[in-house]
């Protein structure tokens, strides 16, 4: 980015709710049903239906807005935004202009830098999806009105956001706390969540906001981070070269990795929203807005903050362990089964859970729900490891050996005879073999090659098939090789 | 303010309305009508008057996140004019 130059980009996010139902109808919202299943004369735009609030929507946005520190608006109102379409039967989708139900709210990132900045959340409000339209084929265009009147949430961000590792880290924390809040599965592939960025630039310390545009079809996080990226050097460049920027829509191609104007598919917005004479008016009182906050989870920020502070680790493990709410809660319910609740413990258990555990479910593309090693049974494994009845490197054997078979690790350490030799007399007898065909390398230890101890270990977990207790066969090989 | 030809072709265009010169001068003439009535309406001070925008006080009606019945396809694509399997067809919309 030239430096004499800086971004304003402000992002609007669509989040689609989880609710069993469709945002003013009883119509599933289920995803993947045959075209045009899922539907009935309000979301069909009949004349004469009435929409009927789904009160989940509201709980759920109320949810959101509580999270990212929005105020709850007493009374807010819903409004018909008017566009004509063939994915919106009724010529307007319902949505709010005036009064939306979160309004000035605001969450703090984390950047590389280690610096927290604060990006101000404008307004968060309820609205319903479109349908799909399908164009390519033949002359016609194909419509599917399932998705008509599922619910949605726009959160509509302040224009604080300066570069792309900011959007990107923003865009993260909003996802994390969707998920947090299981009010929305974050799936910005699957188009559950959508991000729009308006993007301007600046000449550093001017006040006014150059001409935006407005960034669409980005589907995933790094998509949004390589579109702003791009199209903010498109600006500077095309200021530099004494050019103009010009207010418009772009669409981002990731294959091609540019943005490109969008054609219009409507008139300049004109979209002519009044007030919605068919849903009565939202009164959010005081005691619901009490009652919402006490059903909120822990968030993941502070969930990563008690992570440290209760279990000791490093905060690169605490935000990986926090990143989703079901691998958090996979870590807890491991570690608070310990038998042995100190520190290296909790360690041991979150090195199992971001390698391993996270390794089998990456590459095999499963849930964690999925995960053929229950909590307890990691826990049963660290707690074999804590007590020395198994090496970490015998572990090893018996976690991919639970991952086959789900059994408990105490059975297959039995199973298989994987107990740990722990007893002196047996080390020191595979040790003093070790030494005696190897007198060359005790001769180039004692001339001070201590590197070569390494070899001792490794000569000695072999002969025992790596069964041998590695602090014991360690403590015997320093006694024996400095006497 | 008073509505010009433009504006007539301007909100046909949105409301994917045809006209004919005839018609979007008599347009012009009744829409003005109606701007004047409401201009009427403008003389009353409303200055301490909260905007109404509902008739009937009426407050949360809503109903509980529970799943019915959608219409059988064959009912939901009973009034299109043209479906394709169990797709609405429309005019192509992107060229």
């Amino acid at each position: 980015m030239h430096s004499t130059y800086e971004a304003v980009i402000g992002l609007e996010v669509h989040a689609q709710l989880l609710t069993k139902s469709k945002a003013f109808c009883g119509c599933t919202t289920q995803f993947g049903n045959s075209p045009n299943a899922n539907t009935c004369p309000v979301c069909l735009g009949m004349p004469g239906v009435l929409p009927v609030l789904n009160k989940n929507l509201v709980e759920f946005i109320m949810k959101m807005g509580l999270s990212t520190n929005c105020t709850i608006t007493e009374k807010s109102i819903f409004a018909r935004k008017n566009y004509f379409y063939p994915d919106l039967p009724k010529g307007y989708q319902i949505s709010q202009f005036e009064n939306p139900i979160c309004q000035r709210g605001y969450v703090d990132i984390e950047l590389k830098d280690g610096n927290t900045k604060r990006i101000g959340i404008h307004r968060i409000h309820m609205e319903e999806d479109a349908g799909k339209s399908i164009h390519d084929m033949g002359m016609e265009t194909l419509v599917d009105v399932n998705r008509c009147g599922v619910p949605l949430i726009e959160i509509v961000s302040e224009p604080d956001i300066r570069t792309p590792e900011e959007a990107y880290q923003y865009l993260t924390m909003l996802k994390q706390i969707l998920t947090y809040l299981e009010i929305c599965d974050g799936n910005m592939e699957e188009g559950s969540l959508r991000c729009d960025a308006n993007i301007s630039v600046r000449k550093k310390g001017e006040e006014k906001f150059g001409t935006k545009t407005e960034v669409k079809n980005m589907n995933s996080f790094r998509n949004v981070e390589r579109a702003i990226e791009y199209e903010v050097n498109r600006q500077i460049e095309l200021i530099e070269d004494g050019g103009k920027v010009i207010h418009e829509t772009l669409l981002w191609d990731a294959n091609k990795n540019i943005a490109l104007p969008m054609r219009s598919k409507e008139e300049a917005h004109d979209y002519r929203y009044f007030p919605e004479p068919d849903l009565a008016p939202v009164v959010v009182e005081k005691e619901w807005i009490e009652k919402m906050q006490k059903l909120l989870p822990e968030l993941p920020v502070q969930r990563r903050n008690r992570f440290i502070a209760e279990y000791n680790l490093p905060k690169y493990d605490a935000e990986i362990l926090t990143l989703e709410r079901e691998l958090a809660d996979y870590y807890e319910n491991t570690a608070s089964q310990l038998t042995h609740k100190k520190s290296e413990h909790y360690k041991t258990v979150s090195n199992w859970v971001m390698t391993d555990v996270l390794r089998v479910v990456n590459d095999e593309h499963i849930p964690l729900s999925e995960f053929p090693i229950t909590p307890n049974n990691l826990a049963a494994m660290v707690n074999l490891i804590a007590e020395g009845t198994i090496s970490g490197k015998i572990a090893k054997e018996v976690f991919e050996e639970m991952l086959k078979t789900k059994e408990e690790p105490k059975k297959i350490v039995e199973r298989k005879g994987l107990v740990q030799v722990s007893d002196t007399g047996a080390i020191e007898k595979v040790i003093d073999e070790i030494f005696a065909n190897n007198a060359e390398q005790i001769e180039k230890y004692k001339a001070g090659k201590t590197q070569v101890f390494g070899f001792f270990v490794g000569e000695t977990m072999k002969a025992m098939k790596g069964k041998g207790n590695p602090k014991i066969v360690n403590e015997i090989l320093q006694k024996k090789l400095n006497n | 303010m008073s509505v010009t030809l433009k504006d007539v072709e301007h909100i046909a265009k949105l409301s994917r309305l045809e006209f004919s010169e005839n018609e979007k001068e008599k347009l012009v003439h009744n829409m003005n009508d109606i701007l004047k009535h409401i201009e009427k309406l403008n003389e009353l001070d409303t200055t301490n008057v909260e905007p109404l925008s509902h008739v009937i006080e009426l407050q949360n009606v809503m109903r509980e996140d529970e799943t019915k019945q959608s219409l059988p396809v064959e009912e939901a694509l009973k009034n299109a004019p043209s479906k394709e399997e169990s797709f609405f067809k429309v005019p192509k919309v992107i060229g």
